[in-house]
């Protein structure tokens, strides 16, 4: 029943999805209706500091319509959460403004929002504080951060180094708070029946969400049902547990009634994550030949009181340069603040911004090209771990960037170009994002009409994971894509890792040629016969992943803009930004592409346009809508372009393939910026390039 | 949400009849702004009548100018070939706002009624003059990066955020009302007011009065105008500063000017010390200096916004000295951009 097909890995497969999501059949989480569905309304703290002393809940549940009012005076207990978070109205403490104090359950989504604005809800409000400073008196070292990486890192003598290197860039970046706008929102349907709980949601990982939720709830993980087979977007926001899917499940046990609840993109700015504000300090000592002699980078941050998130936000300088003297730190305050989260490349794209700044402002200082200065401390290891790179082609990227971007001849003199009333200037930085992979399960069936499916509880969060995912199974059966059927999002299917760390085809990518090998080997043992109820094989990469052998496993890439600055207005705009790749093997151009291009679009939006704007009054991020949270329009960038180096690295996984979702944005607001100093003469060091920090 | 009763009068006669002696009506025209409003609960209407239908869609030529029906969508505002080629400015500024699909759907009467977008303004935790009056101002010492820094009051440092508004300012527009008490029209400055002690009063209608028509007169001058917005995004933005401004040269001096400013006070800023500054005045980048200075000796920017005075006085300088341009100065179609 074999049949031999040209390989389907690194084909443009079209989204095996994308008839259903354009003719509006594929379904969403908030688009599921059971029988006797209500509808919940949560109610958020309006102090940023403080205790709930009442909230007047009998007289809500008296407006008709209204089901259920749930406040921590009456809410089913829950079990103790690691995460404090996710203990949703289980004490009367308020940690941040936003944080969900109530929720309202109605017939209606108009009545369960009108109920909940007419909620009154008594505080004893606090002094707040919500401001991260670097001197800030209650800074501490957290023992590890984001991904299990150390805190702090040193080699040798990077301050003797500093003291006497011949030049030294000292300089302080700030990125600002940033929140993750996908184009679907935050939504969970919640339905009980018995002990069973079944949750639509918007997920990146329906097997961790339901390992968070089970024991909260005080079950087994097989009593909770997560499906998500469709997900408008994520980033990293739809990673982790959150409080709306808590909060959905418990006020669906408390009324008594299947539960839909929605966030909105307000509450987005509250309750589903962010990038934490940073500040951080870079120092590179080099010769004057702009060798690295020492670097430092110190990264300053913010969590809330809730919960310990600390940002690995120098661990890409533990990476991307050799010099013999190193060191990197972070620092944590925990603040009146919503608790921050992943955001896509979490650690690298703010440190990125920093280090590729700095970089660009050694160049200077040497009078070297940025291209070359990079190229001059390309590491033969990874220079912190000494491990050797399973594959590095940096300055491939950097080489091939520069040629494709028309990089030769550059005049490195600032402010010296205009086009009609436009400054214009070029700047070049480097990207890198870690090789992670993670234990998953797969399942691969053959049917006696020689179709197969092959299911994963993998998420496809936009990605094109399913369609990848057919293309690796296709090739591992040795079939054409069309016969094979990839079932994802539901933990009905077998567990996997969550959509994160750029992990995704390299964790169930592995899985699913595993389970097809499986699959073909027992087809093999029965001579080709498949019986007639079908055939299944299943495969569990715990043993393999967690037995690779040491290696530096990381993507690298370079990207290049072009930016004008309005001579008199400050405005800032980009008009080419161009990256090259080095990510091992494409599985598939067009979704890779949109991944690369998407990413690199997220950067240039870090660079010009995304803050999140602290109220220091009120303790809340203010601009808490699109109309005031900008994202890049169409218009804001004209022309990307993406393009990869093929790597030929044995060391990764089956697929031979690196994960490609994150690299984009990473290094790209440093490109940006340092285009704009290219253009103007003026180095903005604080995110985003706003044109009051440019207009004179 | 909270209950509203809906009307469809079958005409503005009916219209205002239902509105009158209630103050909690409100009109409702493409609802891009005040169906927004109602979601966060700013605006809380208990009668919504609808005029889209009994509004005019027309824009006629009367004898001195345009008159452009209040019910005429953005969009079509824009496009219009009448509009295009005797009032490019008012074409341009309309299609520098807000994006295809909202044009699609403002009309020209509640373009001109839409509310400032202080996000305190917006935000019904938080105290605002403008929505709650006597509650307080946190925009004064919070953030105001995008607020006013002419005209405001220790109540107020809301913008308006309109664009064509601002065209319309420097055009000497005419606003014409049908209220309880009749019909009159009101003129263009002058329909927006300065928050002062009354910052809940965005403009001088009484309530009740609708807006029927604006009527745009003749400027001889209109083929050497420009409207210049300045935002933080391409698109899809609204002003951090805009100008608005018509240019009559001859003989290398100014005989007559319009300038109106955006994105910097409670309503849309007729330039007169600008103006008067610069009539009779040589034309050239010094003088338009020395006007832009003339119009920010009346500015008290705050801490935050302090960059709109510089901004506005490199934009007014650049966008005369352009038009100014004698041979330069080679005006295009008006751009829809996305």
């Amino acid at each position: 029943m074999k049949t031999e097909a040209r390989p389907s890995v690194g084909a443009a497969l079209e989204r095996v999805e994308g008839v259903e999501k354009v003719t509006g059949r594929a379904r969403y989480a908030y688009e599921n209706f059971p029988d006797e569905l209500a509808y919940a309304v949560p109610v958020q703290a309006t102090v940023a500091r403080g205790t709930v002393l009442a909230a007047d809940v009998d007289a809500v549940v008296r407006l008709p319509g209204v089901i259920a009012a749930v406040w921590h005076g009456n809410a089913p207990r829950l079990a103790p959460a690691d995460n404090a978070e996710l203990a949703v109205l289980q004490s009367d403490r308020v940690s941040y403004r936003g944080q969900y104090v109530a929720v309202v359950v109605a017939e209606t989504l108009q009545c369960a929002r009108e109920a909940a604005r007419l909620l009154r809800i008594d505080y004893d409000a606090e002094p707040h504080d919500v401001e991260l400073r670097a001197d800030h008196p209650e800074m501490y070292r957290p023992d590890r951060v984001n991904a299990g990486y150390p805190a702090d890192t040193e080699l040798g003598d990077p301050d003797a180094a500093l003291a006497a290197a011949p030049v030294l860039v000292d300089a302080t970046y700030r990125t600002p708070a940033e929140h993750n706008n996908p184009m679907e929102p935050h939504a969970t349907v919640a339905v009980w029946s018995g002990d069973g709980l079944t949750l639509h949601d918007s997920t990146q990982g329906v097997s961790a969400l339901r390992e968070t939720i089970a024991p909260l709830f005080g079950m087994p993980p097989e009593n909770v049902r997560v499906i998500s087979p469709h997900v408008g977007g994520g980033f990293g926001s739809k990673g982790a547990a959150l409080p709306p899917v808590v909060l959905a499940a418990l006020a669906a046990k408390h009324a008594g009634r299947p539960v839909k609840l929605a966030v909105t993109r307000q509450q987005m700015f509250a309750v589903t994550g962010y990038r934490t504000p940073t500040i951080q300090r870079v120092r590179l000592g080099a010769d004057t030949g702009g060798r690295l002699t020492a670097i430092v980078h110190e990264a300053f941050e913010q969590s809330s009181r809730l919960r310990e998130f600390a940002e690995q936000t120098t661990t890409p300088t533990r990476v991307m340069y050799a010099a013999p003297d190193r060191r990197t730190a972070h620092r944590l305050v925990r603040l009146d603040v919503p608790t921050p989260a992943w955001m896509r490349a979490p650690g690298e794209a703010p440190g990125m911004f920093a280090l590729e700044s700095a970089m660009d402002e050694l160049a200077v200082a040497c009078g070297i090209d940025p291209v070359e200065l990079r190229i001059r401390n390309e590491p033969a290891a990874e220079p912190e771990s000494g491990l050797p790179f399973s594959s590095r082609n940096l300055v491939a990227c950097l080489r091939e960037g520069a040629r494709r971007f028309g990089w030769a001849g550059r005049d490195p003199t600032p402010a010296a170009r205009t086009r009609g009333r436009m400054l214009v200037g070029t700047g070049v930085a480097a990207s890198t994002y870690p090789v992670y992979r993670r234990p998953s399960r797969a399942s691969a069936r053959c049917d006696p009409d020689d179709r197969f499916t092959v299911r994963i509880a993998a998420a496809d969060i936009g990605t094109g994971a399913r369609t990848i995912l057919t293309q690796v199974a296709a090739d591992a059966l040795r079939v054409t894509p069309d016969r094979v059927r990839v079932e994802v999002g539901d933990t009905a299917l077998p567990a996997a890792s969550l959509a994160g760390g750029s992990a995704g085809t390299a964790s169930w990518g592995t899985a699913v040629v595993r389970a097809c090998e499986a699959l073909l080997e027992e087809l093999d043992r029965r001579g080709g016969d498949v019986p007639a109820e079908g055939l299944e094989a299943t495969a569990d990469t715990a043993e393999e992943v967690g037995e690779q052998p040491e290696y530096a496993r990381h993507a690298f890439g370079a990207q290049f803009a072009e930016v004008g600055v309005d001579l008199d207005t400050g405005e800032a705009r980009v008009l080419r930004l161009l990256g090259v790749f080095a990510a091992g093997r494409i599985v598939n151009p067009v979704t890779a592409r949109s991944q690369f291009v998407g990413g690199m679009t997220m950067g240039m939006s870090m660079a010009l346009l995304e803050e999140s704007v602290m109220d220091h009054e009120f303790g809340d991020y203010l601009n808490h809508d699109l109309a005031q949270y900008h994202v890049p329009t169409a218009m804001d960038l004209p022309d990307v372009q993406a393009y990869w180096i093929e790597e030929d690295d044995p060391h990764l996984n089956p697929l031979g393939a690196k994960g490609i979702g994150e690299i984009g944005i990473v290094g790209t607001a440093a490109a940006v910026a340092n285009a704009v100093h290219h253009a103007t003469g003026v180095r903005v060091r604080d995110l985003p390039i706003r044109l009051d920090k440019l207009v004179r | 949400m909270r209950p509203f009763t809906y009307e469809r009068p079958a005409d503005v006669r009916s219209a205002v009849a239902a509105a009158a002696g209630r103050p909690d009506a409100a009109y409702l025209g493409g609802g891009t702004n005040l169906v927004d409003l109602m979601r966060l609960g700013v605006a809380t209407p208990r009668t919504l009548v609808d005029v889209t239908r009994i509004s005019s869609r027309a824009i006629e030529e009367t004898g001195g100018g345009l008159l452009i029906g209040a019910g005429v969508r953005n969009g079509d505002l824009a496009a219009d070939p009448l509009v295009r080629r005797a009032q490019p400015l008012l074409a341009r500024a309309v299609l520098e706002g807000a994006s295809g699909q909202i044009r699609n759907m403002a009309t020209v009467a509640g373009n001109l009624l839409q509310r400032t977008r202080c996000p305190y303004f917006q935000d019904v935790t938080k105290p605002c003059n403008k929505r709650l009056p006597g509650s307080g101002c946190p925009a004064r010492t919070g953030d105001h990066r995008n607020l006013a820094i002419l005209g405001h009051s220790e109540h107020c440092v809301a913008t308006h955020p309109s664009d064509m508004a601002v065209a319309l300012a420097a055009l000497d527009a005419l606003v014409h009302v049908e209220g309880p008490g009749g019909a009159r029209t009101v003129p263009m400055p002058g329909l927006h007011r300065l928050p002062g002690d009354e910052p809940d009063r965005d403009t001088v209608l009484a309530p009740g009065e609708l807006i029927t028509a604006v009527e745009v007169p003749h400027l001889p001058f209109a083929a050497r105008s420009r409207y210049r917005k300045v935002r933080d995004r391409a698109s899809f933005a609204f002003a951090v500063v805009s100008v608005a401004a018509a240019l009559d040269v001859a003989g290398g001096v100014v005989r007559d000017c319009r300038i109106a400013l955006g994105g910097v006070a409670h309503a849309p800023w007729r330039a007169e010390a600008a103006e008067a500054a610069l009539r009779g005045a040589a034309a050239t980048p010094e003088e338009f200096a020395r006007a832009a200075d003339a119009e920010l000796a009346r500015s008290s920017p705050l801490p935050r916004n302090a960059f709109k005075a510089p901004l506005l006085r490199n934009v007014l300088v650049r966008t005369l000295t352009d038009l100014a341009e004698p041979a330069g100065f080679a005006e295009s179609e008006p751009v829809e951009t996305p």
